[in-house]
Parts: structure tokens; C-alpha cells; sequence
């Protein structure tokens, strides 16, 4: 049993204070804390007051001990809280009006739930050039805030590797190795760092200025590319597609992790090339030719019959696709059993 | 598929993604998990950091793995078969094989024992290249791990052996009690998104959905009467049976959705000729594809995005997509365009929703009978699920195997149909890289995954270059019996000496015109990861 904000709860050994306060719905702000990684106590904006502890503790790495009081928001909480955030804020550049963070960045949301008006410090940031070096990740450390979850992202959830601090003391900062632009690293664009960014130093560069977030339409369904399936967020403006997530909470069997493809290959759906109308070569030596769907199913009705009829059933075949729904598959191969009347029915996934 | 069915009963994914991570040893065989599986291949990877799960890698190629690997064993290229013999081979003769498991829960051992005795660890170092000393720490750690899995890839299908490979991944696993507990198992990882799901739909010529087979009577007057219609019990032809009788001028129409056969298909110049014989070919897809550019009638479909539906994942999980935007133009989901062709055949498919086409589904496929869209709203459900009160099943046959026993298969090694000679002194293996997907007209268009791989390399040996004269970012020409393709040469250690490694992904340097079409003779799959070739500056 223990106590927090005059609470009791009960918790189990080895569990934080941090998750047994959220049990109860106590809300502690956290920034450098992350599902699924390493507790570090970073960035100090969960502190909590413990009684008989000798100073403030960091609740995501404090575990719970019997009998152990707990307070969240006294006045030395608030007050150590508020320093931290006004520090961060005012040793980056972080302008809400550009950024692509606004309106879902961690830091904008813990500034004002603590009231705060401006920081109390000169704003120096450190004036990083941008990392513009790709088409996929774009960084800004100048809004980084040091918290390491992407780092932690990078080398505990996706094993890539690629992502550390490097220099010391104020001059440290986080990227790939030799200092590198990421398109010269051996980064492999999972996009899981700017997917854990609690703030505007790592986004979706495609997605700059296609619109705010609280204008995207978030759709979720299932990945195209490969056999395992992932759950993803789509999200959508105007009817354009403008960027791809994962999401944590959809559990299996991703886990809120993508790869390159997911997150960065979808392009295709709203590519100019698409097909838009039916095409139809009417003579085998002639090129093909817009046409409607009703001219497309009359060609196509057409030339089956007679082939059924002239050599049958057997002489017509049908490709269903790995790429296509079970709905889809299961009306394709319905079509050609039960309608065309053969078994002559198969797709690529022997290729 | 078909050897995994001949051993357990069922082709599918035996476990589930997420053991992976928590299982004691992996056995990947075949599989470039990291760059064709990637959120499969970071599971892995935590596998081995974080949780001490051992890795063996089989592989002729240093792909990342390597790098997290226990041990590696690196074989020649369509050696497979006599590795896993050589480990089962180990695991007897030391005697730590799962003896109780064997006795009651399978048949066939005897012949496998007897099979297994010539392939020593020094007769198949002779064979493979795999040094003796590496197969027998490899047999051990596999025989003395408490759980293992086998996940595998194309490296292991895709070849005339094709069928014996897995029939011998699933001779390992029963060797030592892996099927039917958490965290083991043969779990073949899908390469695209819907495989599992349109072979569990029927979308082959035997089976019906759920491998109902068309020869058995009672199954075809179930979806006689189902579907109001008299079916055939005669077997259909496989994807490269169709494309030989086109040739033959037996198959006269050929109506194709969603697939690029003029890409993915061994010999491609071939195939060429033979859709050109035909009276008709209707070509369905969201881009004007290579196959397509060769069709009578072109259809417009929508793609995952602008459609409802359902995709079976590796792990035979159902999981909706849901339309997110409009199809383009006057573009239709497949389905719509399938219904409003049978319809005009005189065929009504009436459905108003892909949800009424499901609830159809789940009355004649009983794996999928207990699912639902309103049960895989949240999260997708595994089959089997037969009733709709079942939570879906993670891991198969857990007290008994799908076809009762599971069976061994005693499995000599046939060498690969075309081996390196003098005219053609190296061996080509074929396969994706992480940055693209099959034949590349989605991620092609993709921006972002082009810049970071804008064009088909060819991977070499150092060694190998220095033998045939190449340079690092050099056009060279690859030749085989069949064609020639030209691309830039990338030298790296990842092949092996003696063996060039191409992508498929490219149109314009369209490896399958290279590729050897023979296959393997029960799967029919073709032998992509072997054929010979030689190599020059362009």
C-alpha cells in the first residue's frame, strides 16, 4: 500500500510511482519517459514529493515502497516543474507559429498546464542549422529538447542503432554517428524517432504545411506492403493524403512500429500515373483507348462467352491477388468457379 | 505451403509474431528479415539484446542478421536441404532429439533417422561449405534450447528443392518438440500482404476457401448448393502451367487482378509471347503496369486506401482496412468490379458492402467462421476461429497436429537445376531490398524510398571483382542462358564469393529475364535463388 495525493493504492513491487499514480488517474507530466524503454529520469518534469526523501524524485524511475507517501502537486512540485520547462523553453527556438508540432507537441501542452507566460531566462537558442538532407525525416535540434526518446526509439524499440548523444555539456546533442546528416548515416528511415518526439525536432518532412493537425482525418487500417500487417494511422486533409503513423495502442501485432515503406510509401495512391478509366484495345494491332465501364464489362462479357462456349470453360483462367482483399479474393475465385466454370485460378504467392 | 501442409496439415504460419520475442532460440533460414519483414526483423533483433534468445542464422549471404547472430552457417546457395539433414544428422547421433514427443506425437521417424545417417557434419561441410565444426554447435544449440522457432523466407522456397526445404525445417522442428508450444514452431513469413488470405479464400486451383478440396465431392456440393452453380472437381492449372498453355494456345483468356506477372515471372521473354497469343487478356490494377500495357481491357481499380475490406496477415490474423479517400477518376475496389461483371454474365453478385461479402465468407470458410467485423474492430483475430464466442488461435496444433501425426519426411539433397560452368562461372540469387517491394510500381512512385534506392545494384564479391574486372558504381552486364540485363556494380562483402545478388524491383534492369524458370516440382514455385550466369563490363 501507498499513498499518493491522500490516496491509497496498492502496487507491486518494482512498479514506479509514475505508473501507479496513472493507475489511479493521477496525471504526473512526463517528457523523456516512453512506453516500452528505458527509464531515465531525464528531463526531471516528473518530479513528485515523497515524504522523508531528501529531495524532490523523479517519479518514471522512483519505485514504489511500502508505506511510501506521495504528493504531486505542492508548491515545490509546481515550482521545480516550472523552472525545468521554462529552461527548456528558453534554450531552444521553439516558434509554435511554424511548427509542424503545434497544436500536439508535449512541451506547448506542459507550458500551459503549468501557466506559465514566459520564461523567466533569455531565449538563446543554439542555432543548429537544419537537417534538410532527405525527403522523408526532417530535423530542427534547435526544438530538440534532449529527452532521448528517440534515441531510446532508435536503439530499444527498432534496434536500428543509428541514434546517440554526441559532445558534452551544453554543446550535446542527438544524432547519427560522425555528426552526419541522416541521409549519409546508416539510418534505414523507420521514422520511429520523429514518431516518439514529444516535440518539433524530428518530423514528417512530407508533411510540412500539407495541414494542422487538428485538421487531419486519422483513418486506421492495415499496411499494404508485406505479410505482417501492421496497424497504422492514415491521415488525410481535403481528401489528400498527407502523412502515416503508427500508433502504440493497436497492440498487435506491430505494436505501433512501421518501416520505411509504411511510413514513407505511400505516394503511389495519389500519384498522377493512377488508372482512372476503363481502357480498351478494340483491335489487337491498335492502342489502348479510354472507354466506360459499361462499354469495358460489354467487351469483356462478350469475348468470354464466346471463348466459353467455342472452347470451354477450361480454355479461360483467372490471376486473384495476394495484394487484394479476402473479399476480393474470395469473389475473384467465386467468379471464375462458379461462373466461367473452371479451377484455373491462382495468384503470385509462389513468386 | 504444400510442404508445411504434408508435414503438420496446414500450410500456415504455425505461431504467432509476438513469441518471437520471448521464445529461446530462433532458427532463421532463408530470410532477410530486417529488409523484407522490417517490424519482424526489430522483433528479432530485441529478441537477441534484450531478452538472451540465441540466433542462428542460415544464410549464403551476410545479410544484417549476421550481425546478431550466435552462429551463422553460411552455405552455398541450394545446399539447404543437406544443412538440415546434416543438423538432424548431429542432434541423433548425440542423442538429443525429443524421443517422447517423436513416439507420440509423430510417424515417419525411422525413415528419417535412416535417411539423415550418410550426412555426416564432414560429408555435408562437402556439400555445403558449412565447416563440421559450426553444424555440430548449431545442431546443439538448437536440439538444447527449450523452445525454438523456424522462421523462413523465399530463401528457402524458391528453389527446384523447394518443398524438401521446408519439408526439412519442419523434420527439424518435430525433432526436437518445437510444434504445437509458445514460442516455437515453423513460421514461414509472408512477402506480401495478403498471400495468406487469398490462398485461405481459394485463390489456387485445388482448394476452395479454407483448402476445401475441389476433388472431394461432399466439399463441391457444399458450394454448389452455396453458391447456386455447378463447379468442376477437376484441378485447375498453377500462375506458370496458365502461361505455358496460353503458349500451347490451350488458354485462349487470361483475366488478371492485381498481379504483374510480366515482371514477377521467371523468363520473362517467354511470357511475353505467350500473353500475345491470347484471344484475351483482361488486366485489373491501379497503375498501367508492364502486364497491363499488353491488355485487351484495362480496369481501373481502387487501391488499399479508398476501399473497405479485410487482409490475413503471416500470422493468419483477419485485420480490417478501411477507406481513408475516393478512388481516383472513375476507379472502382475490385470487388464492385468483379460483382459487376458476373452480373452481366448473368451471374448476380448483389453485395452492397465488402462487409456482406465477409458475412459470406464466414459462412463456408469454418476457419473464419466465428469473425466478424465487429470482433476485429479493435484488433485482428487469428484463425482458426470456429464459432463466434472463440478468441482465435495463437499457436497451432497444440495437443495434436492438423492432420493427426506429424509426419517426416525422409529427404535426400538434389543439387540446384543450373549450376556455375565455365561459360556461366557464377551463380545469381535474386530477391527485395529493404527500400522497395516486389515489382516496384508502388514504392517506384514513393519519393522518399527512391531516394534512398534509386536504382537496381548489383551486388559482388570483392574477390569476384577483381576476377571478371569490375569497379564499385560500374555498369556491368549480367548474362544467362536466357537474356541479359545491364545495372550498376556494387561491390560488397554481403555476397559470397561466386554469387552476384539482383533486386527485382526494377523494370529496366529486369532481373527475371535471367532467371531460370524450372520448378519445384509440388510447390511449382520457380528457382529464383539459383541460376547461373556470367558477369563483364558494360
Amino acid at each position: 500500500m501507498i499513498t499518493i495525493d491522500g490516496q491509497e493504492v496498492s502496487a507491486n513491487p518494482g512498479q514506479t510511482i509514475l505508473d501507479c499514480a496513472r493507475s489511479i488517474g493521477i496525471f504526473i507530466p512526463t517528457l523523456c519517459h516512453y512506453k516500452n524503454t528505458t527509464n531515465v529520469g531525464a528531463c526531471r518534469v516528473c518530479v513528485v514529493e515523497v515524504e522523508n526523501a531528501r529531495s524532490l524524485v523523479a517519479s518514471c524511475c522512483m519505485p514504489v515502497s511500502p508505506n511510501m507517501v506521495v504528493r504531486t502537486n505542492t508548491p515545490a512540485v509546481r515550482d521545480a516543474q516550472k523552472l525545468i520547462v521554462e529552461l527548456l523553453w528558453s534554450s531552444g527556438d521553439h516558434n509554435c507559429l511554424t511548427c509542424e508540432q503545434n497544436g500536439q507537441c508535449e512541451l506547448q501542452n506542459l507550458v500551459y498546464w503549468l501557466k506559465i507566460d514566459k520564461p523567466r531566462f533569455n531565449i538563446e537558442p543554439p542555432g543548429y542549422a537544419p537537417d534538410n538532407s532527405n525527403t522523408m525525416i526532417q530535423r530542427d535540434l534547435n526544438k530538440c529538447i534532449l529527452c532521448g526518446r528517440c534515441i531510446r526509439a532508435c536503439n530499444e524499440i527498432q534496434v536500428n542503432e543509428v541514434l546517440d548523444f554526441s559532445m558534452r555539456g551544453s554543446y550535446v546533442k542527438v544524432g547519427p554517428a560522425f555528426d552526419e546528416d541522416y541521409i549519409n548515416s546508416s539510418c534505414v528511415f523507420c521514422g520511429e524517432c520523429l514518431q516518439v518526439c514529444p516535440t518539433g525536432a524530428i518530423t514528417c518532412k512530407q508533411a510540412k504545411f500539407a495541414g494542422r493537425p487538428w485538421e487531419l482525418n486519422k483513418v486506421r487500417t492495415t499496411c499494404t506492403y508485406c505479410g505482417v500487417g501492421c496497424q497504422m494511422d492514415v491521415f488525410a486533409k481535403d481528401g489528400q493524403i498527407v502523412k502515416v503513423s503508427g500508433n502504440p495502442d493497436y497492440g498487435q501485432p506491430n505494436g505501433g512500429s512501421l518501416c520505411v515503406k509504411g511510413r514513407f510509401g505511400m505516394d503511389f495512391i495519389q500519384h498522377p500515373d493512377r488508372l482512372k478509366k476503363p481502357l480498351i484495345r478494340y483491335e489487337k494491332n491498335e492502342d489502348l483507348k479510354e472507354a466506360s465501364w459499361d462499354e469495358a464489362f460489354t467487351f469483356i462479357v462478350d469475348k468470354l462467352s464466346s471463348i466459353k462456349k467455342k472452347t470451354g470453360s477450361d480454355s479461360i483462367a483467372g490471376l486473384s491477388s495476394a495484394r487484394c482483399t479476402n473479399e476480393e479474393n474470395y469473389l475473384f475465385q467465386k467468379f471464375i468457379r462458379a461462373v466461367i466454370g473452371t479451377n484455373n485460378v491462382d495468384h503470385c504467392a509462389r513468386l | 505451403m504444400a510442404g508445411l501442409a504434408a508435414s503438420f496439415g496446414s500450410g500456415a504460419m504455425t505461431n504467432s509474431i509476438d513469441e518471437l520475442e520471448y521464445t529461446d532460440l530462433i532458427l532463421a533460414a532463408g530470410t532477410n528479415t530486417t529488409e523484407n519483414h522490417p517490424v519482424i526483423g526489430m522483433k528479432v533483433k530485441r529478441a537477441v539484446k534484450q531478452h538472451g534468445t540465441k540466433l542462428i542464422v542460415i544464410d549464403p549471404r551476410g545479410i544484417d542478421l549476421v550481425k546478431y547472430a550466435d552462429i551463422w552457417l553460411c552455405q552455398k546457395p541450394g545446399t539447404d536441404v543437406a544443412v538440415f539433414n546434416g543438423l538432424m544428422n548431429v542432434i541423433i547421433a548425440e542423442g538429443l532429439h525429443a524421443k517422447g514427443y517423436i513416439a507420440e506425437r509423430t510417424e515417419g521417424f525411422d525413415a528419417l533417422k535412416t535417411a539423415v545417417t550418410k550426412y555426416t557434419p564432414e560429408y555435408v561441410e562437402k556439400i555445403s561449405g558449412v565447416s563440421a565444426e559450426d553444424l555440430k554447435k548449431a545442431a546443439r544449440l538448437y536440439a538444447k534450447a527449450n523452445k525454438a522457432s523456424i522462421i523462413y523466407a523465399m530463401g528457402i522456397t524458391q528453389h527446384i528443392s523447394g518443398t524438401d526445404n521446408v519439408k526439412s525445417t519442419a523434420n527439424l522442428a518435430m525433432l526436437c518438440g518445437n510444434i504445437g508450444i509458445e514460442g516455437g514452431g515453423v513460421n514461414p513469413l509472408r512477402g506480401q500482404n495478403n498471400v495468406q488470405g487469398a490462398c485461405d479464400m481459394g485463390g489456387l486451383p485445388d482448394v476452395f476457401p479454407a483448402y476445401q478440396q475441389v476433388a472431394n465431392e461432399d466439399a463441391r456440393k457444399k458450394f454448389e448448393t452455396a453458391w447456386g452453380a455447378t463447379l468442376s472437381g477437376k484441378h485447375g492449372l498453377t500462375i506458370v502451367e496458365i502461361m505455358n498453355a496460353a503458349g500451347r494456345g490451350d488458354i485462349k483468356a487470361i483475366y488478371i487482378m492485381g498481379e504483374n506477372p510480366l515482371i514477377s515471372d521467371p523468363d520473362l521473354h517467354h511470357i511475353k509471347k505467350e500473353l500475345q497469343k491470347l484471344d484475351l487478356l483482361v488486366v485489373q490494377d491501379i497503375f498501367l503496369t508492364e502486364t497491363a500495357e499488353f491488355a485487351d481491357v484495362v480496369l481501373p481499380s481502387a487501391s488499399f486506401a479508398e476501399k473497405d475490406g479485410t487482409f490475413t496477415n503471416t500470422e493468419r490474423r483477419v485485420q480490417r482496412i478501411r477507406k481513408v479517400v475516393n478512388a481516383p477518376g472513375e476507379a472502382k475496389p475490385d470487388w464492385e468490379i468483379i460483382a459487376g461483371i458476373s452480373t452481366k454474365m448473368g451471374y448476380p453478385m448483389n453485395y452492397s458492402s465488402a462487409k456482406e461479402i465477409f458475412e459470406e465468407i464466414a459462412k463456408v470458410t469454418p476457419s473464419y467462421a466465428g469473425i466478424s467485423y465487429e470482433r476485429i474492430e479493435k484488433e485482428g483475430i487469428q484463425w482458426p476461429c470456429p464459432t463466434p464466442e472463440h478468441q482465435g488461435t495463437k499457436f497451432l496444433h497444440k495437443e495434436k497436429f492438423s492432420r493427426g501425426l506429424g509426419l517426416f519426411h525422409a529427404i535426400e539433397y538434389i543439387p540446384p537445376a543450373e549450376l556455375p560452368d565455365k561459360e556461366y562461372p557464377l551463380i545469381l540469387s535474386t530477391g527485395r531490398v529493404l527500400y522497395h517491394y516486389h515489382t516496384g510500381t508502388m514504392t517506384r512512385r514513393a519519393v522518399g524510398p527512391s531516394e534512398r534506392c534509386p536504382e537496381s545494384l548489383i551486388e559482388i564479391h570483392p574477390d569476384d571483382a577483381v576476377k571478371f574486372g569490375v569497379n564499385d558504381g560500374q555498369m556491368v552486364k549480367v548474362t544467362s542462358r536466357r537474356g541479359t540485363v545491364e545495372a550498376k556494380a556494387q561491390i560488397t562483402q554481403k555476397s559470397p564469393q561466386g554469387t552476384i545478388f539482383m533486386n527485382f524491383h526494377f523494370a529496366e534492369a529486369a532481373v527475371n529475364l535471367l532467371t531460370n524458370p524450372v520448378l519445384d516440382p509440388i510447390g511449382k514455385i520457380p528457382e529464383y535463388k539459383v541460376c547461373a550466369v556470367k558477369l563483364e563490363a558494360a
